[in-house]
């Protein structure tokens, strides 16, 4: 759980996601989609990703997996499902406003 | 007091009848019969329906306990599916008299309260499907984003599994103004929210055909490689019951907004229009199946 914190609070916008998730992969072209870079960190290509997992799982309770998961200002904001209702109403747009990239 | 005054009457009958000709005496004899006929008749159809209804009640008690039964346990995908598509069947007769009922009522010029209950029966109406589909989804995802349960003009219109919320959005407004400035401001922003979550989910199902493909590609034939390749194609396509799911979270997020950017009246007109042209859509399916064609 600590690491998943530190790289939560090291970072602007992190995604925790695997190699494998097209869901990750879709969430993060979200994002990009609007105008933000997030950190994309595959936890089964870390070697404690095991833990990794498990602390995420904690997170996401009983009806999503443990990713993707999405970290905002080193605040845990939810899987896919609440991204996606976030955007819709407006309130991922402006918990992102500080992290436009201005490429 | 009673009794003897009906003998009294009776007696006074059985007078008169004596008095008649033997051919009145033998029509009325006739009629008596013909009645008496009459009412065994009806008896026997009253039983019959009496039978009838107690079988129905039994039927429907048999058809709530057997969809029941295929919801909650495990089954082959046949059976998942098969219940879908009653349902299905069911949920698109609902849909029409929902359709009728709201054209009725904005027509009739009805108050906002009675409004307000048929926009929530529409919405709730609406989750229901998706609700329905998330199940599909569990037993057989490929059925259910094939779209083989639609007709075939819905089909073509396809987007994972349904329609495409932000094309739903270009069939409803004009059908809505007049709207005022705010309302087309946060409609417009809904529409560019939801075309940027629909194009993120279909680079996401892409992704998933690209690296499927490419993991099919290729030849793991050799011992233990091969069942590793099959069990991560596998997990692949488990993801996409999370897109079949995520699309119909943003068809009902979509709803929802708009239900809450409009009036009432708005929504009840828009809800209209949406049924209509399903149904219209459905229609020119079956035209266009039974249209007349050169014979070959």
């Amino acid at each position: 759980m600590e690491k998943v914190m530190g790289l939560a609070s090291d970072n602007g916008v992190v995604i925790f996601s695997k190699s494998s998730c097209c869901m990750c992969y879709a969430v993060s072209m979200l994002f990009q989609g609007i105008g933000v870079k997030p950190v994309m960190y595959d936890i089964d290509q870390d070697p404690q990703g095991r833990e990794m997992e498990k602390a995420l799982m904690k997170l996401a309770g009983t009806t999503a997996g443990p990713v993707p998961a999405v970290f905002i200002g080193g605040k845990f904001m939810g899987s896919t499902n609440d991204i996606m209702s976030a955007h819709l109403s407006g309130q991922l747009l402006h918990m992102l406003k500080p992290y436009h990239s201005l490429s | 007091m009673k009794s003897s005054v009906h003998i009294i009457g009776y007696e006074f009958e059985l007078e008169k009848y004596a008095s008649f000709s033997p051919q009145t005496q033998r029509r009325l004899a006739q009629n008596r019969e013909a009645a008496r006929k009459s009412r065994l008749r009806k008896k026997a159809y009253v039983q019959q329906l009496e039978t009838s209804r107690l079988k129905l009640v039994q039927l429907e008690q048999e058809l709530v306990r057997a969809r029941q039964q295929t919801t909650y346990t495990t089954q082959p995908n046949g059976a998942g599916i098969g219940t879908f598509e009653m349902e299905y069947a069911h949920w698109v007769e609902e849909q029409h008299k929902q359709v009728a009922e709201l054209r009725r009522a904005l027509q009739a010029h009805v108050g906002d309260v009675e409004l307000r209950m048929l926009v929530e029966n529409g919405l709730n109406h609406y989750a229901n499907l998706f609700r329905m589909k998330a199940d599909a989804a569990k037993a057989d995802v490929f059925y259910l984003i094939s779209g083989k349960w639609r007709t075939s003009v819905e089909r073509f219109f396809l987007w994972i599994g349904g329609f495409r919320p932000s094309e739903l959005l270009n069939v409803l407004l004009p059908q809505l103004e007049p709207l005022t400035d705010q309302q087309h401001a946060e409609v417009c922003t809904l529409r560019q929210s939801c075309q940027q979550v629909e194009d993120a989910l279909s680079q996401g199902i892409e992704r998933l055909q690209q690296t499927l493909s490419q993991s099919m590609a290729l030849d793991q034939s050799i011992g233990g490689s091969y069942r590793v390749q099959m069990a991560a194609a596998i997990e692949k396509l488990e993801g996409l019951e999370s897109f079949a799911n995520q699309a119909d979270h943003l068809r009902g997020q979509t709803l929802h907004h708009m239900a809450r950017i409009l009036t009432t009246r708005q929504a009840a007109r828009g809800l209209l229009a949406l049924g209509e042209y399903f149904e219209r859509l459905r229609a020119l399916s079956s035209l266009w199946a039974a249209r007349p064609r050169e014979p070959t």
